[in-house]
């Protein structure tokens, strides 16, 4: 790394072009991937770009009815967000499942995002709140939804002098409710064997009139799985919808096998989390 | 050679000026430059918290952050924790509840600890657990750890209510 330049742009246009100035360059957030990618090698880029100095990048504010997260909002501003964690409980239990309280204290929505790892915690719960995540490049900005950005472990569908602005959450109608939920073998500090989003919306009668699910450590990206949706909308979540869910679930996994669980273990345990995660956020949306 | 910058931040309360290579970490320029040797390095990945300081108030590992981002920004260390020769009221009970062997764990710790206590002054045990998660011990057990803290806790209250 002895040829490494920092920068900390003050603006979003300064950052894509301080990207687009030649040699390989990295955006930085909170740096919990990528200091530890650039400490072993894996990661040697000629510069980096700090998104932190960039007004606005670090904060959440209310939108048209929904949530607008600056991308470089750390876990732990996201979890003291009082309005947020009331609308969308889901997304911020998942967020703050993100490591440690140090690990918090940097890590961000963004980029537990663009490291693309497929088992990254806060993605299958944004997926499941259908996201947009607003991109900024040479060319303006454009939106896309979240579970369009990471297209392979560790790659995205970012241009090199693109970046991630912010995180919209959309608009939350009555009766809503979301929840998140992962399996690792230890209780705290551990990398998701299989993660379950559930996002829904109920009639005054308590039929899910809305429902998207998300499913992370299963495919080489986290997947929104339509059919598991389909599967409890029109229900009260009776235990004939939850086994449609449970099977629309293990039917969407292509996992691997690793220490972690074979890709036997993983597809049962993605049903059960995706019927747990269905049955807290149904909960969730009957007392909202 | 890459290009040195020039900073200028604020560490335990007095302003500090270092010029530092921009892939050097803050736990690199604390230990090396400012020769504040508290804060370890256990891995130098995030895991242990041997590293933990405090950056604009928020707990980090000193490890994964750049010496470069705290420019203008505040750092607090365990060398600030103490008052000149008193020590705080969480260093005084992890001696006595002998809450230490080697001690490489016990600056991080500590500056987790008190980061704990000054968001949350009345933990539960296990949000304590929870909270110093991101600290590992190979020597204690954690066990004395815990009931140093829930007892520095407790001293504390108890002075804020007579104060
Ligand atoms: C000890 C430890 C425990 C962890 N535990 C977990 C865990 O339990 N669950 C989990 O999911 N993750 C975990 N992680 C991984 C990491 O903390 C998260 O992925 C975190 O959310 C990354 O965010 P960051 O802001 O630190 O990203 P950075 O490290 O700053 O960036 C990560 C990557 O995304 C890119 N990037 C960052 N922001 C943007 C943006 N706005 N636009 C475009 N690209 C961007 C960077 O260039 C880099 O490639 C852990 C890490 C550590 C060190
Ligand atoms: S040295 Fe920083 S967490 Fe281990
Ligand atoms: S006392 Fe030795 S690591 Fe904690």
């Amino acid at each position: 790394m002895a040829q490494l330049d920092y920068v900390a742009p003050s603006t979003a246009e300064e950052a894509v072009r301080a990207l687009a100035a030649g040699g390989p360059a990295k955006v930085l957030a909170g740096g919990t991937d990528l200091l530890v990618q650039m400490r072993s090698g894996r990661v040697k880029p000629d510069r980096i770009v700090d998104l932190k100095r960039i007004p606005g990048l670090i904060g959440i504010r209310q939108e048209a009815g929904g949530f607008v997260i600056g991308a470089a909002t750390p876990g732990a501003v996201i979890g003291e967000h009082a309005a947020l964690a009331k609308a969308w409980p889901g997304v911020v239990e998942a967020v703050n499942l993100i490591g440690s309280t140090q690990v918090q204290g940097r890590a961000s929505l963004a980029g537990n995002l663009c490291n693309a790892s497929p088992a990254a915690d806060s993605v299958p719960a944004i997926i499941a709140a259908r996201a947009i995540a607003v991109i900024i490049g040479p060319a303006g900005r454009r939106e896309v939804p979240v579970e369009a950005i990471a297209v392979s472990p560790g790659t995205t569908s970012l241009g090199t002098d693109e970046f991630v602005l912010e995180i919209r959450l959309p608009p939350r109608p009555a009766r809503s409710g979301d929840a998140y939920l992962r399996s690792i073998p230890r209780t705290e500090m551990d990398i998701a064997v299989v993660g379950a989003g559930v996002s829904l919306t109920l009639d005054a009668a308590g039929v899910i009139t809305a429902a998207d699910v998300a499913l992370g450590a299963v495919a080489p990206t986290a997947l929104l799985v339509p059919e598991a949706g389909a599967a409890i909308i029109g229900s009260a979540l009776d235990e004939a919808a939850l086994d449609r869910l449970d099977a629309a679930a293990r039917a969407a996994c292509r996992p691997i096998s690793d220490k972690r669980g074979t890709a036997e273990f993983r597809t049962k345990i993605a049903g059960v989390l995706a019927r747990r995660a269905a049955t807290i956020a149904y909960q969730r949306a009957s007392e909202a | 050679m890459s290009k040195r910058a020039h900073i200028s931040t604020t560490v335990n309360g007095d302003p500090v000026e270092f010029l530092t290579d921009p892939s050097a970490t803050l736990l690199d320029v604390l230990r090396d430059e400012l020769q504040l040797t508290g804060a370890k390095e256990g891995c130098g990945s995030g895991d242990c918290g041997a590293c933990s300081v405090t950056l604009d108030g928020r707990l980090v590992c000193s490890c994964l952050v750049l010496a470069v981002e705290t420019e203008g920004r505040r750092v607090e260390t365990i060398e600030g924790m103490a008052d000149g020769g008193e020590l705080h009221p969480l260093q005084r009970k992890f001696l006595e509840h002998a809450a230490l062997q080697c001690g490489f764990c016990t600056p991080g710790l500590l500056v987790s600890a008190k980061a704990l206590l000054d968001a949350n002054p009345d933990p539960t045990e296990t949000e304590a657990r929870y909270w110093l998660a991101g600290n590992l011990c190979r020597c204690t057990g954690y066990d004395k750890i815990i009931r140093a803290v829930m007892d520095a806790a407790a001293e504390l209250r108890q002075a804020r209510r007579v104060a």
